[in-house]
This record gives structure tokens, sequence and C-alpha cells, in this order.
């Protein structure tokens, strides 16, 4: 993939518009699941169409994954560049006193969110495929709220997955708002834009926890 | 004030560096950070010791020549100043100072402290110039008008004075601002319209040809730059880069 895109700009753009399609997947993702918290029969509903509308099954699932794995191989890829480009490394470095953590750290945030990524193919996607196109079990579009909150019951599972939207909003802090500046958006209205990120880099995580600990909740008692 | 440096000392570009302590006492605080290994140097010459060698020149923060990553920051803690500009006031009696040469495998270690930064050089031979013809008949630049915003942006841009503290600041070893400094004075000018397009193409292969990493964004070279060069340079030659990729 290296080869593919050999210019460092090229790279840099790439990324930024591969997570600007992931961030607004997220949108999506999280205005159908917050629905779980006010309406189970909304929730159901809008899931339905998710999982059975071709469009979104045989045409947009396949865009979405191409999006994710091309994000997290082209990290890889620049990580494995840029550490290259310093072989020996500084015996004193302070990062700190001149950047955030959030984006020096963008390969560690990655890694936890890719980690959380397979923890929820394995919890949701693969048990999807399975009953769809493996059992063939016959649609019930009432089925979506329950087995959601069936995957919530673990305070422990709940906590890995409130952890790992802790690190989605690391990664969105620092990756969000650079990717306007890796387009080549940086005038007078990109700081009402990178302010929007940050305030997206916290809210649409938050918005996830609330779903994760509402479920959690609503499954025990 | 008594200090203890840690300095990088390595015989030559081949062989292996390491960190060796020097205690050295009687610093001023008026004195520059050259100044103060200027006298650690006539300590080891008179003990018959070889001298730390680094780059200087004009030692009034215009010339570029002087770098050194000074407590993990190039050009040490200070702000919008070269190392020969930086004074030993900003120190405490009794610090511990590590002082390394700019890291970057596009810099590679000539001796102890100095480095090789032709690099730079060789991404400014790509593209950073503009073609005049200067056989009598030169129309005067003043001829030109030129929107005062672009033409302050370039002045700025152009302030920049090449002493690779971006590369050294960048946790990934990108030379992408001072490139960006390079392609946007020519850029923002009329001047610089005509060779626009295969200017910032040439310049950023070479820059990536010459083996520095790539930009995430962390901001840290803009922070660390003597001259202030801005972010908005590394944007500006995005779309340049962008714009020229879709020409041709």
């Amino acid at each position: 993939m290296g080869g593919l895109i050999k210019s460092s700009i090229a790279r840099k753009v790439a990324m930024a518009l591969s997570g600007l399609f992931l961030v607004f997947f997220l949108l999506q993702h999280l205005t159908i699941n917050i629905t779980s918290v006010f309406s189970p029969d909304i929730f159901n509903e809008l899931s339905h169409f998710m999982g059975t509308n071709p469009i979104v099954q045989f045409a947009l699932q396949p865009v979405l994954i191409f999006g994710v794995i091309f994000h997290f191989i082209m990290g890889f890829v620049l990580e494995l560049k840029n550490r290259n480009a310093r072989a020996v490394k500084y015996a004193k470095y302070s990062g700190g006193a001149n950047s955030s953590w959030m984006s020096r750290n963008m390969i560690l945030s990655g890694i936890v969110i890719l980690a959380f990524l397979g923890l929820h193919f394995y919890d949701f996607w693969v048990p999807e495929i399975v009953h769809k196109y493996v059992e063939f079990t016959p649609e019930d579009p009432t089925r979506y709220y329950h087995e959601m909150l069936e995957k919530f019951v673990s305070p422990v599972r709940t906590g890995i997955y409130i952890l790992s939207f802790v690190f989605l909003a690391l990664h969105l802090w620092h990756g969000f708002a650079s990717s306007f500046q890796s387009v080549g958006f940086n005038n007078k209205f990109a700081i009402g834009a990178t302010k929007f990120a940050k305030a997206f880099a916290i809210v649409v995580p938050i918005g996830f926890v609330i779903v994760a600990i509402v479920s959690h909740l609503t499954h025990n008692h | 004030m008594n200090l203890t440096l840690k300095i990088w000392r390595q015989k030559d570009a081949k062989s292996q560096g390491k960190i060796i302590d020097y205690p050295i006492s009687g610093v001023e605080g008026d004195m520059s950070f050259l100044e103060m290994l200027d006298v650690l140097n006539e300590e080891l010459i008179i003990k018959g010791e070889e001298p730390v060698v680094f780059d200087h020149d004009c030692r009034e923060g215009i010339c570029g020549a002087c770098s050194l990553q000074i407590n993990g920051e190039p050009h040490g803690p200070d702000r919008l100043v070269t190392t020969c500009q930086l004074h030993m006031r900003k120190f405490n009696d009794g610090d511990t100072i590590f002082i390394e040469p700019f890291r970057a495998k596009a810099f590679p270690v000539v001796k102890d402290l100095m480095v090789d930064r032709s690099a730079f050089d060789r991404i400014q031979h790509a593209g950073g110039y503009i073609s005049v013809n200067t056989s009598g008949n030169t129309i005067d630049a003043n001829a030109i008008p030129v929107n005062k915003g672009d033409a302050d942006d370039a002045f700025a841009a152009a302030t920049c004075i090449g002493c690779g503290a971006c590369v050294a600041a960048c946790k990934n070893a990108s030379a992408m601002l001072f490139t960006s400094a390079k392609v946007s004075q020519y850029a923002l000018l009329p001047q610089g319209q005509v060779e626009a397009t295969d200017r910032v193409l040439a310049m950023v292969n070479q820059m990536d040809e010459e083996g520095f990493g790539n930009c995430t964004n962390t901001g840290a070279c803009e922070i660390e730059c003597p001259k202030g060069i801005s972010l908005e340079n590394i944007a500006r030659m995005n779309r340049e880069y962008l714009k020229a990729s879709v020409k041709g």
C-alpha cells in the first residue's frame, strides 16, 4: 500500500480522507445506537433497516470495511516509515513541551481501537453474518434491542467498551481536527472547524459510553 | 553556576557515539549557550582532550548554522530563539543539561554535535527558486502589484533560516515545515506562479527521497521553530501539491 501512494503528502491526504469517512460513519452509528436509550422500537426499526437493506449491506458495508482496513494499514505503514526516519533516538526527548500526548500517540490509541474492533466484530458483526447468511434464520425485526442488551450483561465487557471509547476520544481529539490541516484547510474558518472537531471528539464517545452504561443497567434491572 | 553537561560525542560519521558527562563551573547567566560550550572547549583543550565539535557561524540568530538538541528540544527551552541566542540564565545552578545533535536519518552526524544538513540544500535546489532573465531587461519586482496580506505571508515564510529545528522537534523527523516555507514564499507571489506546479512536485519529491518522515500534524515544528514559521505553510503546500498533481 505504501507503494501505491508514494508521496508523503498523498499518504497524508489519504489518511485524512479515510479518517473523515470513518468520522462520518461514527456519527451515523451513534445516531442509531442512541435511539436505544429512548425507544427500543425505533432502535429495532433502524437496525432492521440497516441489517436488511441491500444497498447498506452489499454496497456501503464493504466500503466501510475497506475504509477501516485502509486506515489502519496506512497508519502502520506511516508509523514504520516515521520510526525509520530517525534511526538513532534521542537520549532525552521532551515531546510534551511542544505537542499533545494525543498527537504523539495516535498509533497507541489506534491499536487499542483496532483491538476493540476485533471484539466488536466478534460480539456483533460475526453473529449477525452467521444469523443471516450461514444459519439463514428467519427475519425478526424485533430481535436487535434484546440482542444488544445481552452483550452488555457483563460489567467487564461493558468496562472494556467504555475504556475503548476513551481511547476513541483521544484518537479523534487529534485525528479529526488535524485532517483539516492535511487536506490543506487552514484559514480563519478552520478555527471554528477545529473547535467543532474537538467537541465531536468528546461528545460522540460520550454518546457511545451512555449507550453502553444504559444497556448494562437496563438488562440488570 | 555549576552544571553537568551530558554531551553526545561521536568520533566520525561511521563511529558509534555515546553520551559523556562534563562538569562545568563558573557559568554566567549572561553567557550564550555557545559561549558556555566555548568555555568547556577551552578547558578540554588545556587538558589535552578533543574539543566538542558543534556548528555555529553568525551567532546572532540569522544564519541557521547552530543547531543542538538541548534537554530534548531543538535550540533549548526558550522560544523563537536559536541556540546562539539562548542564554544560560534560562538554566539553574546544579542543572544537568543533555546536549545532542539534531537527530534524523536525513541529517547524518558528521562529528559530535555537527550534522550534515545538505538534504535541505538539495530540496531547495529541486525548485526553491524562480527563473528570471537577468540580461538587462529585468522588471523591477516593485513594479508588480502584490496583495499586502500575501506579501506579508510570503515574507514570514521567507524568514525560515533552514536550521532544521523542525525536523529535530518532529517525532517523525519530517521536513514539511521547512519545505512548505520554501514553497510558500514563492506560491504567494506572482513571480512564483510560472514554475509553481513543477516546484512543489519536485521539492516534495526531493524531500521524500532524502528519507524524512511523514508529517502527522503534531505541531511540534511550529512551536520549536526559532523564526515562528506557521503550520499554515504546510496546509498551503498540501493545497499546492494537490493542485499540481491534478494539473500534472
